[in-house]
């Protein structure tokens, strides 16, 4: 593992640094890439205007968002409603601390680390929630209410499938788990069957963990006008919209580690680009099913997620066992 | 290496964490300079939007017992994952004993799962 610095701090700071502000940059290039893709799935072209063939229109949403005022409105509390936009942004970075980038690079190694993805995950509707709290609106309360029954509710398949991965390698540490993948045994592959639908089921929960379609119950704008974020103007709204991204982007990396064997690309070598081609790929495909699945009703999520995902999660993870223990 | 709470990469994730609240606090702080402000407020600019309705009080209702419910399942099946950790490590060494105790352990959730399931507490109509 590269170390950039002898002191665990200094290494963690740095090389955090650049992770954070990669993902953001990554998030913003994401930005209009979805719009480009989205156009093209509906047949039109996506922003064109701003710069050639419209590769600045995420700079000038950004500069747009930094100028609009931010209105706090009479009757929230001030302190919390102002708290949130940080609070969510930290709650989806943090999770980057454990992924594997390369097997040299990373921040933190931690023998905890899918735990510790797992527990920032989960950390989502607590900022979510002070935000619809505070804002003291029925649709930002609303739609509160409704993430968080939906996040703690989709964390538990979300813990089942990732135990997946943990019992096929004995260990928590991503740096093992990717290992266990070396040359081509990939955890989505490998144990023929339950694997892939681990892999499956995971994507599926972490888009629920992340809000986004067909799980975005909690923005719903067509029931909610825009959920919890309704209050909220400028870059404190920019935040939450950051926040989804960065989320999904993150969550598409854990499961390119867990599932995808990470940096390793069996006979064509290893390193960075493979880690970064994985993530980006399975990216582009949450964008996908955004802009071809419809919404959930929120009672049907929670069904599917209690009488299906449940059950099948706990069926994954015997299963596993059983071939971990007998074959 | 016999992991440890000392492990330096604790450090190291942690100086992450600070670094992500910095980053996004540095934007918030930079749109706070950057923003446009108005020079003279309307009294209504500051209202709750509902959609142009007059807010009817505030937002700070009581809400639908349902959610108590999916709290409750969230409890019994997180704690559940939580004892589900240390016996998906330790399986290998455990062998086959452990494999029959998380057996007769789901068995008996899949009970209490079956029971919420028989009673409605999943069904949202």
């Amino acid at each position: 593992m590269i170390v950039l610095f002898d002191s665990p701090w200094l290494h963690g700071a740095l090389l955090g640094l650049v992770v954070s502000v990669s993902l953001l940059t990554v998030t913003a290039a994401g930005l209009l890439y979805e719009r480009k893709f989205a156009g093209r799935l509906q047949n039109r072209p996506g922003p064109t205007e701003v710069g050639p063939w419209g590769l600045l229109q995420p700079v000038a949403d950004g500069l747009k968002l930094f100028q609009k005022e931010q209105i706090v409105p009479a009757a929230a509390q001030r302190f919390l409603f102002l708290l949130a936009p940080l609070l969510v942004v930290v709650a989806a970075l943090a999770g980057a601390a454990v992924i594997p980038w390369s097997a040299e690079l990373m921040v933190a190694d931690l023998h905890m680390g899918v735990l510790w993805a797992l527990a920032m995950a989960s950390l989502m509707p607590l900022p979510v929630w002070i935000a619809g709290w505070s804002s003291n609106n029925k649709y930002a309360l609303l739609g509160a209410m409704r993430t968080v029954a939906q996040g703690i509710s989709y964390e538990v398949p979300l813990l089942l499938t990732a135990l997946v991965p943990i019992i096929l390698t004995g260990s928590f540490r991503m740096g093992d788990i990717v290992a266990a993948q070396a040359d081509l045994r990939w955890f989505a592959l490998w144990p023929p069957g339950p694997g892939a639908v681990a892999f499956v089921l995971f994507l599926l929960t972490a888009l629920a963990e992340s809000n986004r379609i067909p799980f975005d119950i909690p923005e719903a704008e067509s029931e909610l006008v825009a959920g919890v974020t309704v209050e909220y103007t400028g870059m404190n709204f920019g935040m939450f919209y950051l926040a989804e991204y960065v989320h999904s982007l993150v969550a598409s990396a854990i499961a390119a580690a867990l599932f995808l064997g990470g940096w390793d690309m069996g006979p064509l070598g290893s390193g960075l680009h493979w880690m970064l081609l994985k993530t980006l790929l399975l990216w582009a495909v949450i964008f996908w099913i955004r802009w071809t699945l419809l919404r959930f009703r929120s009672d049907q999520l929670m069904e599917l997620c209690w009488r299906w995902l449940v059950p099948l999660g706990l069926g994954l993870v015997l299963f596993t066992a059983t071939w971990k223990v007998f074959a | 290496m016999e992991p440890s709470w000392l492990d330096p990469s604790w450090l190291s994730a942690l100086a992450l964490l600070a670094v992500a609240l910095v980053v996004p606090a540095g934007m918030l702080i930079g749109a706070r300079i950057l923003a446009v402000k108005a020079r003279r407020d309307v009294a209504t600019k500051f209202d709750t939007y509902e959609c142009g309705e007059e807010p009817d009080g505030a937002a700070w209702l009581r809400f639908h017992p349902r959610y108590y419910v999916v709290a409750l399942l969230f409890v019994l099946f997180d704690v559940e994952t939580v004892f589900m950790l240390p016996w998906a490590l330790t399986l290998e060494q455990l062998g086959a004993v452990a494999w029959v105790e998380m057996l007769v352990f789901v068995a008996i959730l899949m009970l209490g799962w079956g029971y919420a399931v028989r009673k409605g507490a999943i069904r949202w109509q």
